[in-house]
């Protein structure tokens, strides 16, 4: 009744292949954006700095590790080192540069880490599978070593630490202690709505489904014509695109200055946790899975207490923290079970329900 | 050209002069090859006969040390605690069978994979539940493992073995001969050899896979209780021991994933080989090499033989 | 696009404000307490947050609280993990803390520039960026009773002393074995400036977070470069591992120093190999004090703590007990400043630059000869005072020193120097504005 193609006739091919064909999804995604925008004015502190931002900054690495992953089929557990890449690159050029405005850098540092990738890459061109995921794991810990060994990358601070500067845009400050979480949010979202935007184009479009040849076989992919090296190349250099720019937005927008480990190896688990819950091959699932992974632990966390606490179960912190990680174990292994291609296609289903919706015959 | 000289000359011109060093390192590596080897044919048990990558095999390490000492602290014996730490690798072999490899047959790699790590997870937060986050001191008396050290004079210097690495490594290969056995002369080790080469043509056979799966995972928690004592034992049982399982990664790929000789030579390659760099070359660079040397072997292994040392030939079909 | 991310963002917004913001009574003080009782450093993790929580539990048991006004604490699990450390921080934001205290240096730094805008002090206990010692330029951040900076110029001065004199160290070799993380790293400029004044050789021996327990490659490589002496500054299981291997290779372990972190346990992991072992701390161990007999009478005895009763007064216990000291020192300070009851952070800010814990006072405080006194300032926000050095006898942790001055005149220049560096780098670092109390 409300989600209805019928009656939307395309007279053309430019139309006919736009990526939300139907009136009811550009309407519906103008809604979710401009509540997006609105949250901002809405929310309170903790909403939108312990909340939302790291969800959006999430959301963008699970995107740039689902090009990769899931668009491609090349498995990495280096997102979190590629992620560091684009903060200490972010950190060198706009404390290099500070005249140019923050927001190119954030931009272009996304670029290092896209070099960085697709150098670790080199590899993909023989090794598969599991074999390959372990040697992204090459990647991860000896970038992770270089950000402690090399003090150069943090311009010689004796905390050893990025830190984040006060920059602004239009004369307010986005980025150091004084950026309120309002703007930094403003900020974040725009860049994550515009590199979805492009993103969605990517793997829409020609390039996409040269990845998405890759992925189903490779072989095959190679005798229609298409390079494999290029092609998967170019995967791991725009997932770490995606990650480089996720990794400066957490360091400098969300965190405000951390040290090397946040980069660690529990990163870019976290990240693929994301991403095959969310869906492998689904840019909408990318956000579905940064939801359930980063904002559910949050939700038991004020949940668990006030659940346990009427049945005269006073627990510690501790306790919680325990009961949170079980919790999203044993989530994992369920969702996997009852739905292995991950939150969005329980969307897509969701969808087709509500096409027939309320007549379901 | 002093760089050079520095890589290329003066470590080995080092080892030659203190021939007691080498012996060490080699020694030291030797150990821990042993040890990764241990944790790496727990991963290879299962994914041999399930072809599923257990992620979760490091926190098993972890979680059967902790029933074991935790046992031995209520006043349970050390020889029952031992047995009852084998039984709960049996419980959970066949928890996890049921609750986890069942349903998702014949799902993509990936997803068990994914699910290995739920199950990473979730042993975590029950194994601090119940035990607590502190790290332990492993029964090494009460299980009669040796302690002390003999000091051996040789090559103008002196190198001191560690009772404990030597019954670790004894130990080690026991368990590797056991397995090679149970592999190639009994019933169950040839059901589990047909259901690695083939689910369907095992299953056609009569060979029960889910009971394999029970064994192999009941094997593999084994592996992991022995490698456990034996970390535990050198290192205290905690929960960052699990990232140490992590090591058997380059193991596994340098040896390939479904051999167990691959993953015993593999295990010694990569103990030995991070060793001697971490010793020789690792002070060039400011030292610490060793958290990502393994891995960079493995890498520049596999450009070479992609399938690694001892894995089954890729055969590529459309 | 994500069409139910609003959706989503939106339930938990509403579940969020709801429950984010329990009202307080206004008769009282919200002091959360970060704690890591889980993930790879519980080890050193939870005595601590036993220490920190019955502490101030005592005093909301036997007192009522501090000054007649009840202390709200809520513990927050960071298992030492800075994505989850900035959660809480943001958790708690909105809860008017007075304090808070990250116990942990990757946590700590994020923190600092959020302190002024947010007006809540950071307490980071002997932890944290040793240049916020400087009060002029970190008002809201203290770290007393030491900074690493001091800690290891303490060390150095002992073991000069033992030498016959600094310049005895001459010639020595000095090896430090860290965890490989800002934190470890922190005293190696001052280490390496040490060794060119005083003509010692410096080897660094750095254990990666993910292999604090793996570490004989460290000490064989100690052996080949046999160090005169041992430096540690580790954490969590580093510490035991490295008293282990510290063991196992022979290392004599009359010649290995610790910075104030390991614990019993630690040096326990060595068995009888152990005794000799030496660490730097500032309080007393044990449970010889009428406020720690109260601690075990009105929290302990009742079982109101996570404690077991043989922990209590264990070195990383009366740590934590420490800790809570000075918060409640913090706030009592503050109380008396402001004539307040429910003091705000603000407030608690200028209290902590006017602890003064003498002898006399923590007489009044039941703990009499715990620790040494210690004086903070405006523009001193820590102290720098003296630790002593103590031995492991193979049971229990020995007084063997008196209390070691730092070289002040060493550390100091490192820390303007870094001082000055942060506030360049963080272009817009405010000036101070608080203004400054006048001693009482």
């Amino acid at each position: 009744m409300l989600y209805r193609e019928a009656g939307q006739f395309k007279t053309n091919y430019v139309a006919d292949s736009a990526i939300f064909p139907l009136r009811e999804d550009r309407i519906g995604l103008t809604l979710i954006i401009l509540a997006a925008y609105a949250l901002a004015f809405l929310g309170n502190s903790f909403l939108l700095q312990a909340v939302m931002i790291p969800f959006l900054v999430f959301s963008l690495a699970a995107i740039g590790l689902n090009i990769l992953t899931g668009y491609t089929g090349l498995l990495s557990l280096g997102t979190g080192a590629f992620m560091g890449v684009g903060a200490y690159a972010c950190y060198k050029l706009m404390t290099a540069f500070p005249d140019v405005n923050v927001i190119v850098w954030i931009f272009v540092s996304g670029f290092f880490s896209a070099a960085i990738g697709a150098l670790f890459g080199l590899p993909s061109l023989r090794i598969k599978g599991f074999y390959l995921a372990v040697a992204t794991l090459a990647a991860q810990f000896f970038l992770q070593w270089c950000f402690i060994r090399i003090p150069w990358l943090v311009n010689y601070n004796v905390s050893g630490a990025l830190d984040a500067p006060l920059r602004t845009l239009f004369g307010i400050p986005i980025m150091g202690p004084n950026a309120t979480p309002q703007t930094r949010y403003l900020v974040v979202l725009t860049i994550v709505i515009l590199l979805t935007w492009l993103a969605s184009n990517l793997v829409h479009g020609r390039i996409g489904r040269m990845w998405i040849a890759i992925r189903d076989m490779d072989l095959a992919a190679e005798l229609m014509g298409i390079r494999p090296l290029q092609t998967k190349l170019l995967a791991f250099a725009v997932s770490s695109y995606y990650c480089g720019v996720a990794g400066a937005l957490l360091v400098f927008l969300w965190y405000g200055g951390a040290e090397y480990d946040v980069f660690n190896i529990n990163q870019s688990f976290f990240i693929l946790f994301m991403v095959i819950i969310g869906g492998l091959g689904s840019l909408i699932g990318s956000f579905f899975g940064a939801a359930l992974i980063f904002i559910l632990p949050i939700v038991l966390g004020i949940v668990l207490p006030a659940i346990l606490e009427p049945f005269g179960m006073s627990v510690g912190a501790d306790v919680i923290e325990h009961l949170r990680f079980m919790i999203v174990g044993a989530l994992i292994i369920f969702f996997l079970i009852v739905e292995p291609h991950g939150l969005a296609r329980l969307w897509q289903i969701g969808k087709q329900k509500l096409l027939v919706w309320p007549f379901p015959y | 050209m002093d760089m050079l000289y520095k890589v290329v000359v003066e470590p080995f011109v080092f080892m030659g002069e203190a021939p007691d060093l080498l012996i060490q390192t080699l020694w030291e590596g030797l150990v821990s090859g042993v040890l990764y080897a241990l944790i790496a044919l727990g991963f290879v048990l299962i994914f041999k006969a399930s072809g599923v990558f257990n992620f979760a095999q490091g926190i098993m390490v972890v979680f059967s040390a902790l029933i074991l000492v935790g046992l031995y602290e209520k006043g349970v014996p050390a020889f029952l605690a031992l047995i009852l730490a084998g039984v709960a690798m049996l419980v959970l072999a066949m928890v996890v069978e049921r609750v986890v490899l069942r349903p998702l047959v014949n799902q993509p790699d990936i997803i068990l994979f994914m699910a290995t790590f739920g199950l990473t997870y979730f042993l975590i937060g029950f194994g601090e539940l119940i035990f607590g986050g502190n790290p332990r001191e492993m029964i090494t008396e009460q299980l009669f493992l040796p302690q002390g050290t003999t000091e051996v004079d040789m090559l103008g210097g002196m190198v001191r073995f560690q009772h404990l690495d030597i019954a670790a490594a004894v130990i080690a290969s026991i368990m590797i001969g056991l397995l090679a056995v149970f592999f190639s002369k009994t019933r169950i080790g040839r059901a589990l050899r047909a259901v690695a080469d083939s689910h369907k043509a095992a299953l056609s056979v009569g060979i029960s896979l889910n009971q394999i799966w029970v064994i192999v995972w009941f094997a593999a928690g084994i592996v992991a209780l022995v490698a456990g004592i034996m970390w535990g034992a050198r290192s205290g049982v905690s929960f960052s021991l699990q990232i140490i399982a992590l090591k058997a990664l380059p193991v596994l790929i340098l040896g390939g994933f479904t051999s167990i000789p691959g993953a015993i030579i593999g295990g010694l390659i990569i103990g030995i080989g991070e060793k001697l760099g971490e010793f020789y070359w690792g002070p060039l660079v400011g030292g610490g090499v060793e958290t990502w040397l393994a891995y960079v072997i493995a890498l520049l292994f596999l450009l070479y033989r992609p399938q690694g040392l001892f894995g089954e030939k890729i055969i590529e079909r459309i | 696009m994500s069409f139910r991310r609003f959706g989503l963002g939106l339930a938990a917004a509403t579940m969020l404000a709801g429950m984010a913001l329990p009202a307080f009574a206004q008769d009282s003080v919200y002091v959360p307490l970060f704690t890591y009782r889980t993930g790879p450093f519980a080890g050193s993790g939870t005595p601590i947050a036993d220490g920190m929580h019955d502490y101030l539990r005592m005093l909301n048991e036997r007192d009522g609280g501090i000054g007649g006004v009840k202390l709200v604490l809520e513990e927050c699990e960071t298992g030492y993990d800075t994505k989850k450390g900035v959660e809480c921080y943001e958790a708690v934001k909105g809860k008017n803390p007075v304090i808070v205290n990250p116990w942990s240096t990757g946590i700590t730094l994020p923190l600092i520039p959020r302190a002024s805008v947010d007006k809540i002090p950071i307490l980071s206990m002997a932890y944290g960026l040793s240049a916020s010692a400087r009060g002029d330029i970190f008002p809201w951040v203290f770290n007393p009773p030491a900074t690493y900076w001091d800690g290891l110029s303490m060390i150095v001065k002992y073991i000069g002393e033992k030498e016959g004199g600094l310049d005895k160290l001459k010639g020595k070799k000095i090896g430090f074995l860290h965890l490989d993380a800002s934190f470890g790293k922190e005293p190696i400029p001052l280490l390496q400036e040490l060794s060119k004044e005083l003509g010692f050789e410096v080897a660094l021996y750095p254990v990666a977070a993910q292999d604090m327990q793996n570490q004989s490659s460290q000490w064989l490589s100690a052996r080949r470069d046999r160090p005169d002496y041992m430096i540690m500054w580790g954490w969590g299981s580093m510490n035991g591992a490295a008293v282990k291997e510290a063991v196992r290779s022979g290392y004599p372990m009359d010649k290995f120093y610790s910075v104030w972190w390991p614990g019993e346990d630690d040096a326990r992991s060595g068995g009888a190999g152990a005794k000799g072992f030496k660490m730097l701390n500032w309080h007393a161990v044990g449970t010889n004090f009428p406020a720690i007999q109260d601690i075990q009478k009105h929290v302990v005895d009742k079982g109101l703590s996570k404690a077991p009763k043989d922990k209590v007064g264990e070195l990383l216990y009366n740590r934590g007990i420490y800790n809570s000291l000075l918060i409640a020192e913090g706030i009592a300070q503050a109380q008396k400043l402001t004539g307040k009851k429910a003091v705000t952070g603000e407030d608690v800010r200028r209290g902590m630059e006017n602890i003064k814990l003498d002898p006399a006072r923590l007489k009044e405080l039941g703990l009499e000869g715990f620790t040494d006194q210690l004086v903070l300032s405006c523009s001193d926000h820590n102290g720098h005072r003296a630790a002593f050095m103590q031995e492991w006898d193979g049971t229990k942790w020995v007084k063997i020193s008196n209390p070691i001055e730092p070289m002040t005149d060493r550390v100091k220049g490192q820390l303007d120097a870094a001082a000055k560096d942060y506030a360049e780098k963080n272009a817009g670092w405010p000036k101070r504005t608080e203004a400054c109390d006048k001693a009482s």
